[in-house]
């Protein structure tokens, strides 16, 4: 395991080295996936991508909340969450090694 | 939306593109995100989310139909935690 940290300019490195187009496009394009993803979600789509997993929206319904430092009780509103189902493809390419030994 | 949605929709905002072009970009960061998780990386995108593994231990299961004990090994499961903006726009105008 190597524990460290992949951000968007790696992602874009790999689009770039994949397709033939500008680091900057790549970079855009990379931009322009999320960007179509996060427009679906907050139109209440449910995101289903094959092989990797599936993001949907819940509605959290309102409850009493407790603020722990000085016990006073708080409201909590009704909000929607993210949720994201990974596949049984993602879920076996993460368990097929065997960091688990080492673990 | 599904995985062909979201590259038909891609394609018809990027008309200068092949469709098969689009489609090995949008394959290819989801690739990506799986191999760098795979290797026990976490991925951070801002404002979106950030994908990282869990390990879960071992466990004792049971089988719901019989109720006989079963041993449950340790995994390790992918989680993603949504980006605080994505999270505001969820709950925008509410």
């Amino acid at each position: 395991m190597t524990g460290s940290t992949v951000t968007r300019l790696q992602l874009g490195e790999a689009v770039y080295q994949e397709v033939g187009l500008s680091r900057n496009e790549s970079a855009e394009l990379l931009e322009a996936v999320l960007n179509r993803i996060s427009d679906a979600l907050a139109n209440g789509e449910t995101v289903k991508i094959s092989s990797f997993g599936s993001f949907s929206i819940r509605q959290k319904g309102q409850r009493i909340g407790r603020n722990p430092k000085t016990g006073e009780e708080v409201p909590i509103h009704p909000r929607k969450v993210l949720v994201f189902r990974p596949s049984q493809v993602l879920k076996s390419r993460i368990n097929e090694n065997s960091r688990l030994e080492t673990g | 939306m599904t995985k062909s949605e979201l590259i038909a929709r891609l394609a018809e905002a990027n008309p200068h593109l092949y469709h098969r072009d689009v489609e090995r970009i949008v394959t290819t960061v989801f690739e990506e995100i799986t191999n760098a998780l795979a290797i026990g990386n976490r991925v951070e995108l801002r404002g979106f989310g950030a994908f990282s593994v869990k390990n879960r231990g071992p466990r004792i299961g049971r089988n719901p139909r019989t109720g006989e004990a079963v041993d449950v090994s340790a995994k390790y499961i992918p989680y993603f935690k949504t980006g605080k903006k994505l999270r505001e726009r969820l709950n925008a105008g509410s």
